[in-house]
């Protein structure tokens, strides 16, 4: 028991170690530095805010416009960048595995935090500015289903992106793939569209992709009595441990068969 | 804690390649005890790097089993894991937080040891490939640890760099247990207590230095 406390604790060193370097690599010492993390993705959420309001776009509802885009588009950052984080991500880093106690999985989980840590402060920050700004977006009715919906998206992207990222390092043709499937996925996700809005038979195949569902949650979360939701926890779970189970035993094969240079 | 042995059991390391499997290692079993300085000698491609590695956890091994008794560094000097973009200092922070190790109280000893001075605040891709070296070899010396690896010693920075990294490693840490990989036989008989070498898949140890440099060289003809 006392081994397994200890392991634990050298992994979390490892990865808060692994993810300070990160920041620093990515963000900088300079100018606001690790403000980035999350100023980043703030510009884009403005920025697809903007162009929905202005061309009212049709979203299928009553609901807010800005706030709609806000719930939809923080939802499509937190799981859609993961995969960019971790596809190839062993190689350039493989020199650190000569440090014992690093491990591949630790330069993905630190690697997925810090989007995690990102998109969720980007979330939060751009909802209070507009909060601030408009009577657009209220304070959720439901916070916690706001945060469980938010939860069981980030460990769906979680799962994906350890998946796609460990058969990366296998297959190449992974690494191509990705940007077509985000750029067909992302108009899928639930973030322009809710589902109540789809005819009854679209509905169905909508929710057979597990983001559709965590947006809905957060939606409904967010919204409450304004908001018809549609989901099914169960299949968004099993989904979401189906995709983690298989990316960490790929990951753990491959572990076995990286070489350090 | 008092370290203790490092042992491999019946490790076995399989390397996929374009022409099929490459059995690097063929169920070999070692024991470092604490204190041991062990030579590692074999021709090029023997697999002498492996076995180091498979020693320090750096690779897994296909089969077998391993039990470290002791922490064991990573190759003394090695330059590769550095992040170029981020300064000396940030570094050799990051090194200190996966070894749990305060950088406050290490930090003197590697500004003195790399002589980089104001260059540690520097990024790393400004520095030259001696400048490197130095800052991973003060960085490596900094850490305590019970068991150090060496692979192809010390032939980092100039003349002066060189002669101060043995003093350090080979005087003031001769009660550490190392594992060597060299070609410098001399470098052998000065240290080592005990020879493994590495040849067509197995391990052949040595207490008596020279059969063992003899066993070595007896492959080259």
């Amino acid at each position: 028991m006392s081994s397994l406390i200890g392991s634990a604790r050298v992994q979390g060193r490892v990865i808060h170690a692994l993810l300070m370097r990160e920041v620093l690599t990515r963000y900088g010492r300079h100018n606001i530095g690790f403000l980035w993390l999350f100023v980043e993705p703030m510009i884009f959420t403005l920025g697809v805010a903007a162009l929905w309001s202005a061309f009212h776009a049709v979203h299928g509802s009553s609901l807010p416009i800005v706030a709609f885009a806000v719930t939809g588009y923080s939802s499509i950052l937190l799981w859609r960048n993961m995969g960019f984080r971790t596809i190839g991500a062993i190689e350039p880093n493989l020199s650190l595995l000569y440090h014992r106690n690093i491990k591949p999985i630790d330069i993905y989980l630190s690697r997925l935090l810090l989007e995690v840590i990102g998109a969720t402060a980007s979330f939060v920050v751009v909802s209070f500015i507009f909060g601030m700004m408009s009577d657009d977006i209220t304070w959720p009715e439901n916070l916690a289903e706001v945060i469980a919906g938010w939860t069981l998206l980030a460990w769906f992207g979680v799962g994906l992106a350890i998946l796609a990222g460990a058969v990366s390092e296998e297959h190449e043709f992974v690494e191509k793939l990705w940007h077509p499937a985000q750029y067909l996925l992302v108009p899928l996700s639930g973030a322009a569209f809710q589902v109540d809005a789809l005819p009854t038979a679209l509905q169905k195949l909508a929710l057979y992709l597990p983001m559709v569902n965590g947006v809905e949650i957060v939606r409904e979360g967010f919204f409450g009595s304004k908001f018809h939701a549609h989901y099914d926890v169960g299949y968004l779970v099993t989904v979401n441990t189906v995709l983690t189970v298989l990316g960490l035993a790929q990951l753990r094969k491959i572990a076995r068969e990286i070489t350090p240079e | 804690m008092t370290p203790g042995p490092i042992t491999l059991e019946n490790i076995t390391k399989i390397y996929r390649t374009r022409a099929g499997p490459h059995r690097v290692l063929d169920d070999v079993s070692l024991t470092i005890r604490p204190g041991d300085k062990i030579g590692v000698l074999g021709p090029n491609g023997a697999g002498k790097s492996t076995l180091v590695r498979i020693v320090s956890g750096a690779e897994e091994p296909t089969r077998g089993k391993v039990t470290r008794g002791m922490s064991i560094s990573w190759p003394m000097g090695f330059v590769g894991g550095f992040q170029s973009s981020l300064t000396g200092y940030d570094n050799f922070k990051f090194i200190c937080r996966v070894y749990g190790q305060d950088p406050k109280a290490l930090y003197g000893f590697v500004q003195d040891f790399s002589e980089l001075g104001h260059f540690l605040r520097e990024p790393v891709r400004t520095y030259s490939s001696g400048m490197r070296a130095r800052l991973a070899f003060a960085i490596s010396m900094a850490i305590d640890f019970d068991c150090l690896i060496i692979d192809e010693v010390i032939a980092v920075g100039d003349k002066h760099f060189q002669e101060k990294s043995r003093t350090e490693l080979l005087d003031k840490r001769r009660h550490k247990t190392m594992v060597i990989i060299t070609h410098e036989m001399h470098f052998i008989r000065e240290n080592c207590n005990l020879v493994y070498v590495v040849r067509g898949g197995e391990l052949h140890r040595f207490e008596d230095i020279e059969e063992g440099i003899h066993f070595h060289e007896s492959w080259f003809g």
